[in-house]
C-alpha cells in the first residue's frame, strides 16, 4: 500500500488515460464508456467480474484492439487509432491472458523476438541465443528453464514465468498485466510481484488483473472497478467486502452456501473404485454415495486429472475395478461412462481447451452430448432441444442474448464455464465429477456455481469435487480425499478438513 | 562455450545434442530417408548393370531434383506461414511457355528475359499473399483459382507444347556433362540460412507459431505474408526457368506435377502443415528422395503404369515412419 510520505499520483505524469472507451464484439457490449487512468510509480489494479471488460480494456491501451469510441493517451501521446508498434515504441510491455509465446521456437528465440543479438550485416546470431538467453533468466532469478526448450513443451507455470521475464527485460516504462498470476504456485506469485515492486519503484506505471483478492490488496497503490464495462470506482483502499459489492453490485453475504446434510449411513453407494491403478495412479479406493460431496484434495498435479479422467473411461487403467450403482462397470471410453450415468466438467490449467467448440452457438454446445436422446431417427427434435437448452440457461443463469445463434466464444470466460456444466446436467447424471469448474472465474460466478453444487448434491446426486482453491474444497465437502504423487494419502472429515488441516495433510510424508 | 565469460550463467551439459536431436527429429529423418534411398539406388543399379551410377546418372538425378527443390523451398515457407500454395504449378506454366516462346540466343535476351519471368513470378505471388493476407481469403482457395487463371494463361502463350530455348541457355543452367545445377541447390540452401537469420525469417515463423500472439509482438502478420507468398512465387518461376533450360523446349502444363510434389517434398521434410516449424534443407532432402524414388521404382523393374501407386505407398510409410520416431524420442527424453 502507498504511504503518504510518497507523492500522490496525481501530481505525477499520468501514464495512461483512457475515457470514454466502448467496444463491442458481435453485437455483445464488452465496453460501455469504461474509463481508467493510471500514473507513472504506482500499480493499479484492475478489477471486477468475467465480462466485466478487463482484458478487453488492457488490450485496448496496449493497442491490440481498437476501442468503437473514447480516447486513449499513452504518456500525453494520443495512441487512440495506432496499434500495438507504436504502444511498443512508448516502452508499454504487456502479459496477456492468452499466452502469446511461440510453441515452437525455443525459449531462447521467445525472449529475443523483435531484439535478437546481430552480427555482421545485420544477421541474426542464432549460436549465441541460448547463452544470451541463460543470462536473462539467471538475472531475473528464472531457475530449470532451459534456454533450448521449446517454449510449447514447457510447463504453464513456466510458460508464464517466461513470458513475464521477457516482458519484464525490455525494462517496460508501462507494464499492463492480464491475470499473470493465474498458473503461477506461491513462491513464483511472489517472485513475481518482487520484479513488480521494484520496477514501479524506478519510476515505472504497472497495470494488473487478477481474480485473487489477496493479491491485489497486498500489491496495489490504487484500485479501478468496472462493471458491466463501465467505471465503478477509483479508490486507495478497498475490503473485499467493499469490492465484491462494486463488483456484483449485489451484496454476498457469505460466499459459501451451507453443505447438504451428510447422507444416510446406509444410503446408496453411487461410485465406487477399488485399486486403481495406471501409469500415474497407484492403488486408489474410494466409496461415493448419492447425496455426497466427497473432495480429492492435495497439492496441484499429484494425479487428481488422471484420477478424474480414469473415472470417465479417457485414460487407460492397468487394474482396479469401478463401480457404478453397485454394479462392475468397464469403462472403455467415455461414451461408456455416459452411458452408466457418470458425467465431467473438466477445467484444464490453461482454460483455453475446455471441451467446448468454440465457434458453436451455445446451444449446440450445450445438447452436443444428449443428441442420441433428443433426436428421432436422426433428426432433432427442435421444441424438445429449444425447452432443453432454455431450462438450462435459465438455471444456470447463462448469459447470454441468443442460445441458437450466440458462439460460445463470443461469452464471457464465467459464462462458457456455465456451459460446460449445463452439458453435462442436460445428460441428467447420477455422478458428477467437477474438476476445477471455478478456475478463472469470478465471484458472482462462483457463488452461483456453489450453490448449483450444493443443490445437486440435495437432489441427491454424488459429486467428486476438485478444485485448485483449497478453501472451496474446505466449505463444500462432506469428506475429502488428500492425493500424494498418484496415492490417496489420508482422509479428512468434519473439523479436520479445515483449509489449513488439508494444506497440512497435502504436505505431510504420506505414512506408506 | 568459447564466448563464455560474460555472464556466470551456464547451460546445463546435457542441454545439448539431446535436445536438438527430439526438436530436429523429423528433419534428420528426411536425410535418413534420402541415404537409405539412394544406397538402395546404386545396389539396384549396380545389381542391374554391373556398375556403379557414374556422372551421368548423378548429373540426370541432380537436374531432375533442381526444378522440385526450387519450388518445394518455396513451398516450404509458405507452409511454415500456415498456409499452402497451389499456384505453383501456374506459375511453372507460366515461366516455361513465356521462357519457350520468348527466348532469344543472345545474353541481353536470355538475361533480360530470366529477370522479367523472376519478377513476374514474385508478382503473382505477392498477388496471391495479397488476397489472402487483405482480403482475408483462405490459402487453399486463393490459390487454387490462381492456379486455374495462370493454366489459362500458360495455354494462351504456347497452345501446344514446343518452342525452343536456346542451346546456350541450357548448357549454362542445365549442363549435361556434370552435376553443376548443384550450384542452385547450394545457393538456395545458403539463402535459406540467411533468411532464418533475418527478421523477416524470424516473422515468418512466428505467424506460423501463433498469428495473434505476433501481431501483439507488433509483426506485420499481412506484409509478411504477402512476402512469403512472394517468394514462393519467386521460387516457382525459377524452377520453370530450369525445366525449361533442361527440357529445351516449353511444354504449358509442365508445371502442374510440381504442385503435389513441392507439397510432398515438404511433407517428407518434416514440414508440419500447422505452421510454424520446419527447415527448408528439409524440403530439398525431401525434393531428392522424391527424385532418386522414381530411378528405384525403374530400377526395380516396377511397370511405369503402377509407378504413382507405389510412391503413394512409399509416401504413407515414410510419414508413419517419422511419427513413430517422433514419439520414441519424445518418450525417451
Amino acid at each position: 500500500m502507498s504511504d503518504e510520505t510518497r507523492t500522490t499520483p496525481a501530481a505525477q505524469n499520468l501514464a495512461i488515460e483512457a475515457i470514454g472507451i466502448s467496444r463491442s464484439f458481435g453485437g455483445v457490449e464488452a465496453l460501455t464508456g469504461a474509463a481508467l487512468t493510471a500514473s507513472f510509480g504506482e500499480v493499479h489494479a484492475l478489477v471486477g467480474e468475467n465480462g466485466a471488460g478487463k482484458s478487453t480494456l488492457i488490450k485496448i491501451i496496449g493497442g491490440t484492439v481498437k476501442p468503437d469510441a473514447g480516447s486513449v493517451v499513452i504518456d500525453g501521446e494520443d495512441v487512440t487509432a495506432s496499434g500495438p508498434r507504436t504502444a511498443r515504441r512508448l516502452g508499454v510491455g504487456t502479459v496477456f491472458q492468452e499466452l502469446t509465446l511461440f510453441p515452437w521456437l525455443t525459449v531462447a528465440e521467445n525472449l529475443f523476438v523483435g531484439r535478437e543479438p546481430r552480427g555482421p550485416a545485420r544477421l541474426i546470431q542464432r549460436r549465441k541465443l541460448p547463452q544470451r538467453a541463460a543470462e536473462v533468466l539467471e538475472r531475473f532469478e528464472v531457475n530449470g528453464i532451459n534456454p533450448r526448450s521449446l517454449a510449447g513443451s514447457l510447463p504453464l507455470a513456466q510458460r508464464q514465468m517466461v513470458e513475464i521475464t521477457a516482458a519484464f527485460m525490455r525494462e517496460p516504462r508501462i507494464l499492463l498485466l492480464d491475470e499473470p498470476t493465474s498458473a503461477l504456485a506461491e513462491r513464483e506469485v511472489e517472485w513475481l510481484f518482487g520484479l513488480v515492486r521494484r520496477l514501479r519503484d524506478n519510476g515505472a506505471c504497472v497495470l494488473f488483473t487478477s481474480h485473487r483478492w489477496g493479491e491485489v490488496g497486498s500489491l496495489a497503490d490504487r484500485i479501478t472497478v468496472l462493471r458491466n464495462g463501465r467505471h465503478v470506482a477509483t479508490e486507495r483502499q478497498l475490503t473485499e467486502h467493499e469490492a465484491v459489492t462494486l463488483m456484483t453490485g449485489r451484496t454476498i453475504d457469505r460466499m459459501y452456501p451451507d453443505r447438504p446434510a451428510l447422507p444416510e449411513a446406509e444410503s446408496e453407494v453411487a461410485l465406487s473404485a477399488e485399486g486403481l491403478e495406471g501409469d500415474v495412479l497407484h492403488g486408489v479406493s474410494f466409496e461415493l454415495k448419492r447425496g455426497e460431496i466427497l473432495g480429492i484434495g492435495g497439492l496441484a498435479g499429484q494425479g487428481q486429472p488422471e484420477l478424474f479422467l480414469s473415472l470417465f473411461g479417457a485414460r487407460k487403467l492397468t487394474r482396479g475395478q469401478i463401480s457404478i450403482g453397485g454394479k462392475r462397470a468397464k469403462l472403455r471410453s467415455p461414451a461408456d461412462a455416459i452411458k452408466r450415468g457418470l458425467a465431467i466438467a473438466l477445467v484444464p490449467e490453461d482454460r483455453k481447451t475446455e471441451g467446448l467448440m468454440l465457434p458453436m452457438s451455445v446451444k449446440d454446445n450445450l445438447t452436443l452430448a444428449v443428441l442420441d436422446k433428443i433426436s428421432q431417427a436422426g433428426v432433432i427434435r427442435r421444441r424438445q432441444e429449444l425447452s432443453l437448452v432454455g431450462g438450462v440457461a435459465e438455471r444456470l443463469q447463462i448469459k447470454t442474448r441468443n442460445a441458437g445463434l450466440q458462439a460460445v466464444g463470443t461469452l464471457s470466460g464465467g459464462n462458457q464455464q456455465k456451459v460446460l456444466i449445463g452439458r453435462w446436467l442436460l445428460v441428467e447424471p447420477d455422478v458428477l465429477l467437477l474438476f476445477d469448474i471455478t478456475r478463472g472465474v469470478d465471484v458472482g460466478t462462483k457463488h452461483d456455481i456453489y450453490e448449483l453444487v450444493v443443490n445437486l448434491a440435495a437432489e441427491g446426486k454424488a459429486l467428486l469435487y476438485y478444485s485448485s482453491e483449497t478453501e472451496e474444497i474446505a466449505q463444500l465437502c462432506h469428506r475429502v480425499l488428500v492425493m500424494r504423487e498418484g496415492r490417496v494419502i489420508s482422509e479428512l472429515s468434519g473439523a479436520e478438513a479445515s483449509a489449513e488441516g488439508l494444506v497440512a495433510a497435502a504436505l505431510r510424508e504420506g505414512d506408506r | 562455450m568459447s564466448d563464455m565469460p560474460r555472464g556466470t550463467a551456464t547451460l546445463s551439459p546435457f542441454s545439448g545434442w539431446r535436445h536438438s536431436l527430439a526438436q530436429n527429429m523429423s528433419f534428420l529423418l528426411s536425410f535418413v530417408i534420402l541415404a537409405g534411398l539412394t544406397l538402395l539406388y546404386i545396389g539396384l543399379f549396380h545389381g542391374q548393370l554391373n556398375a556403379y551410377p557414374g556422372t551421368f546418372e548423378w548429373t540426370s538425378v541432380v537436374n531432375t531434383a533442381v526444378p522440385t527443390v526450387l519450388v518445394a523451398v518455396g513451398q516450404t515457407i509458405v507452409v511454415i506461414t500456415r498456409g499452402i500454395d497451389l499456384s505453383v504449378g501456374g506459375v511453372i506454366d507460366v515461366s516455361n511457355a513465356l521462357a519457350a516462346t520468348h527466348m532469344k540466343d543472345s545474353l541481353a535476351s536470355m538475361i533480360g528475359w530470366s529477370l522479367a519471368i523472376l519478377a513476374l513470378g514474385a508478382v503473382f505471388g505477392a498477388i496471391n499473399g495479397i488476397l489472402v493476407a487483405y482480403g482475408r481469403l483462405q490459402p487453399i482457395l486463393v490459390t487454387l483459382a490462381t492456379l486455374a487463371i495462370l493454366q489459362g494463361l500458360a495455354i494462351w502463350i504456347l497452345p501446344e507444347p514446343g518452342g525452343l530455348i536456346p542451346p546456350s541457355y541450357s548448357n549454362t543452367l542445365a549442363s549435361t556433362q556434370g552435376p553443376w545445377s548443384l550450384c542452385f541447390i547450394a545457393l538456395v540452401a545458403v539463402a535459406w540460412l540467411v533468411l532464418r537469420r533475418m527478421t523477416i525469417g524470424v516473422r515468418i515463423f512466428a505467424i506460423g507459431n501463433d498469428e495473434s500472439a505476433a501481431r501483439a509482438h507488433g509483426i506485420p502478420v499481412r506484409r509478411v505474408k504477402v512476402i512469403a507468398f512472394a517468394l514462393s512465387g519467386l521460387l516457382a518461376a525459377a524452377s520453370g526457368l530450369f525445366l525449361a533450360a533442361s527440357t529445351t523446349g516449353g511444354d504449358a502444363a509442365a508445371g502442374d506435377v510440381y504442385i503435389l510434389t513441392s507439397i510432398a517434398a515438404v511433407v517428407l521434410g518434416g514440414i508440419s502443415f500447422y505452421g510454424g516449424r520446419g527447415s527448408a534443407l528439409g524440403s530439398i532432402a525431401g525434393a531428392f528422395v522424391l527424385t532418386i524414388l522414381t530411378n528405384v521404382l525403374f530400377f526395380a523393374g516396377i511397370n511405369p503404369l503402377y509407378q504413382s501407386f507405389f510412391q503413394g505407398v512409399f509416401l504413407v510409410i515414410a510419414v508413419f515412419l517419422g511419427v513413430i520416431l517422433g514419439r520414441l524420442v519424445k518418450a525417451s527424453t
